[in-house]
């Protein structure tokens, strides 16, 4: 279903690259003991498969700026977050390596890869599993084993300028080899279409944009929002696309037709502050479920003073078949919003958000209220779920990626032994 | 933190068409009687020179305006655009204004020192800190005593407010006394019962004024005092208003030029604001609400500057093209800025240290930039003034000596702080 990428695929034939060498090619041999930071957990899954009571905090990968967005790779080796600085730095989890990609001169919020999806993980895990097997012979920390090349993806980030930038997401030092001045005005969200060949963009001239993902020319343009707009997501038949604007408008797009074929209600994520006489709301965050059938968007709920952020973070779940919404709220009590929103692949919807600290929710089946809260030790402005559900990560305004694991964790400690007296 | 209230819009503050036009015929037939000196006063008079203050609540962005710091820890996601003045650069959220700025001073530099709403407001209407056992008028209650003429007919002290009903602010007059406050127009719409009621016919009204003019003489041959004529003038001065009552209209208006303010709400504001003082009323203020985004600062400067921009860089063409920008002060300010730094929820929080205010139109140095704050923006670092040094300023630029005093109950009252002076530099 998926064509395999290549490196040439990925950049769009010969010849469109202008940077033809910007990636650092061939195996490092490194001491595994020392540069991996943490263990694949998808290898080590519990047998009963991940829940929200098994989430756990894995790690916490630090930049000295408070950071926006966060998002795993397709293969879940790196976590890229964008900052503050104007950087975007991408974390390899395998090596504790941190690597700035220095391109954008505002703030990046939307981020999104162009890959072969199937490919990328396997490699991983088959490199994961001749750790394993040398440790078993040898012990552990005594094998050298080279690193596996990173899979080739594209990452494309757009920012609070307008711009669009490519990156080759793999490569040692990552430049931008694309360009492209998309919108008047911010990018909110950048995503990629299931089949990869379609890159959408949306922003604060209320436009939703395609381009080519293999060399950046302009496609379509959608038009039909009033205000800006937040987000968007593909189907995941790759027919259709989903937006929400600041006042809580979702479009149903028909990418075959470029016509809006249905207006869907999110407006509980936005409110008209008479008080300070102006809009919050919009869409901070939204996907599908993989099977179609749910569409989430995450935002604040129940404003009641929009200039101090007083609301409630929420999730309107939208039964795509039907069109209707319900609205997912957290137990506990929490003031802020939502920023970022998954389906797990084992049924359950995470949401992650900011506001007076920092908060991940769980919810699961029909429930409306979340079944569990993690507290975070920084408000939370994005939310980012490894492809195979392993893990998940939160951008802290703070400074710090939060990386959530359902793995088990390391057994307890033995207890010493008593003394004799 | 302090929660804003800017207008509570509840009956306390309606005022009534007998209260309204009263105070307007009162304040007009004060004129500006009571000066230190008459000489000085009959300049004024002579001048017509007129104040506007746009006033940005809750604290407008210092970085999102007039002193931006892209590619700075705290300069957050906009850029900095050119100006028609080469070297000066401001926010991109002000496009319009950008192309304005030959006619603007900007000043960097400027510590209020106060990070509360009421008192940064007050500090910037007054000039001065909040002292005990005394109260200063503001800025308007000041240019309507000192710059009305004998002629208005319409009150020399207006603020148009986002919303709420009519109002006066009794108190923003202090010592100078209730005819110098302000009338507040709430969403600019004038009070209500301004007009003559549809039901009520020419003839019957002209018979109900000569009945109540025949008994009002007849009183005044028995009992005629100073208190009795001022009565009577205020009638008289009311009866202007009724007529000039399509002032306040601003559907009369060209709908090219109301097409250029902007149909939405602060640009109705401002073209009210321009009718006001063609009008020959001496001091406006406009309220554009809010600023005070202590939460996701740049999504609502998007919005808040996205409705300012225009209208104000239109209001400038407006009174120029109309020959009335050399005669009208205009002031662009806010009770404080905001702080340099972003906090945890993309907000930005008070901020009095360093902050901009800008200045337009009579007695101004179009392209003047003046005082300077650090790197990224925490700090003055030349040339910084207080509300003192401003108030001095307004009132220097329109031609007062702002150094002469006040003289409540024959004690003398410096009309600005005595610690203070003009900033000469912005002085055309």
């Amino acid at each position: 279903m998926f064509p395999s990428l290549t490196r040439t695929s990925l950049l769009g034939g010969k010849g469109l690259n202008p940077n033809p060498s910007p990636r650092g090619e061939g195996l490092v041999r490194v001491q595994i003991q020392t540069q991996s930071i943490m263990p694949f957990p998808f290898l080590n899954l519990p047998p009963s498969g991940p829940a929200p009571s098994k989430a756990r905090l894995e790690s916490e990968l630090k930049h000295p700026h408070p950071l926006i967005g966060c998002r795993f790779d397709p293969t879940g080796r790196f976590l890229f977050v964008s900052s503050e600085d104007n950087t975007i730095q991408r974390f390899d989890l395998l090596t504790g390596k941190k690597t700035a990609l220095i391109g954008h001169s505002s703030w990046v919020r939307g981020m999104a890869f162009v890959d072969s999806p199937a490919q990328g993980a396997s490699e991983l895990e088959a490199w994961q599993q001749r750790r394993d097997g040398l440790q078993s012979i040898a012990g552990f920390g005594s094998s050298t084993l080279p690193l596996p090349r990173p899979t080739p993806f594209v990452l494309i980030s757009g920012d609070y300028h307008g711009n669009l930038i490519w990156w080759l997401g793999d490569v040692e030092t990552p430049i931008p080899y694309r360009t492209i001045e998309a919108h008047r005005g911010w990018v909110r969200a950048v995503a990629v279409s299931p089949d990869k060949q379609i890159v959408a963009s949306c922003g604060n001239d209320n436009a939703i944009r395609l381009w080519k993902a293999s060399d950046g020319s302009a496609l379509r343009v959608f038009e039909g929002h009033s205000s800006h707009v937040y987000n968007i997501a593909f189907y995941p038949d790759g027919t259709r696309l989903a937006s929400c604007d600041l006042k809580g408008n979702v479009k149903d797009w028909n990418l075959e037709t470029g016509s809006c074929d249905r207006d869907l209600d999110a407006k509980a994520l936005h409110k008209y502050d008479t008080g300070f006489m102006a809009d919050i709301g919009g869409a901070r965050a939204m996907e599908f479920s993989a099977d179609g059938t749910k569409l989430a968007c995450a935002g604040i709920t129940n404003v009641s003073n929009a200039f101090a952020g007083v609301g409630n973070p929420a999730v309107v779940l939208f039964d795509w078949k039907e069109g209707k919404p319900k609205l997912l709220k957290t137990k506990d009590a929490f003031q802020g919003t939502a920023w970022g929103v998954a389906f797990h692949p084992a049924g359950f919807i995470i949401a992650g958000g900011g506001g007076n600290g920092g908060g991940i929710w769980f919810w699961k089946g029909d429930d409306l209220a979340s079944v569990r809260m993690l507290a975070v030790a920084a408000s939370v402005r994005d939310l980012s779920l490894a492809r195979d559900g392993s893990r998940f990560a939160a951008a802290g305004a703070n400074g710090s990626a939060f990386v959530y694991t359902f793995a088990p964790g390391p057994a307890p400690a033995a207890k010493a032994p008593t003394p004799k007296k | 933190m302090p929660r804003c209230d800017y207008s509570c819009g509840t009956s306390d503050h309606r005022v009534s068409r007998r209260a309204f036009l009263g105070a307007a015929g009162t304040a007009a037939a004060l004129g500006s009687a009571g000066f230190a000196s008459s000489a000085a006063a009959s300049e004024l008079a002579r001048t017509q020179k007129r104040v506007l203050v746009i006033f940005l609540a809750g604290g407008v962005s210092q970085l999102e305006t007039w002193d931006p710091k892209p590619g700075t820890d705290t300069g957050g996601p906009f850029r900095a655009i050119p100006t028609t003045v080469p070297g000066t650069q401001i926010c991109e959220l002000l496009p319009y204004t950008a192309k304005q700025a030959h006619r603007l001073a900007i000043i960097r530099g400027v510590n209020s020192a106060s990070d509360d709403h009421g008192i940064g407001e007050k500090i910037m209407l007054t000039g001065r800190k909040p002292e005990a056992g005394i109260e200063y008028p503001q800025l308007g209650a000041v240019a309507a005593r000192l710059l009305a003429t004998d002629a208005a007919s319409l009150p020399a002290h207006i603020q148009i407010l986002p919303s709420g009903g009519s109002g006066f602010g009794k108190g923003d007059a202090a010592f100078l006394g209730p005819k110098y406050a302000s009338v507040s127009l709430g969403d600019g719409k004038p009070p209500a019962d301004l007009l003559r009621p549809a039901g009520l016919t020419n003839d019957a009204d002209s018979a109900r004024e000569g009945f109540r003019k025949k008994l009002n003489d007849r009183f005044a041959k028995s009992r005629k005092s100073a208190a009795t004529e001022a009565y009577s003038e205020s009638f008289t001065q009311a009866e202007r208003v009724v007529k000039q009552g399509e002032v306040f209209d601003v559907t009369k208006e060209d709908p090219k030029i109301a097409d250029r303010y902007g149909r939405h709400d602060f640009g109705r504001h401002l073209l009210l604001a321009r009718r006001l003082l063609e009008a020959g009323v001496t001091y406006v203020k406009v309220s554009h609400s809010n600023y005070d985004t202590h939460h996701e600062n740049f999504d609502f400067h998007i919005e808040q500057l996205g409705e300012f921009d225009r209208p104000f860089a239109t209001l400038l063409d407006d009174l120029s093209e109309r020959g009335m920008l050399e005669s009208t002060l205009v002031v662009v300010m806010s009770e404080f800025g905001r702080t340099p730094k972003i906090n945890h929820l993309y907000g930005r929080d008070h901020w009095s240290k360093a902050w901009s205010v800008a200045l337009a139109g009579c007695g101004i140095k179009g392209g003047a930039l003046i005082g300077k704050t650090n790197a990224n923006g925490t700090a003055v670092t030349e040339r910084e003034v207080n509300g003192g040094h401003l108030f001095h300023t307004y009132l220097t630029a329109v031609g007062l000596d702002s150094t002469r005093n006040f003289r409540p109950n024959d004690r003398p009252v410096p009309i600005a702080d005595p610690n203070a002076s003009a900033i000469k530099e912005v002085l055309a």
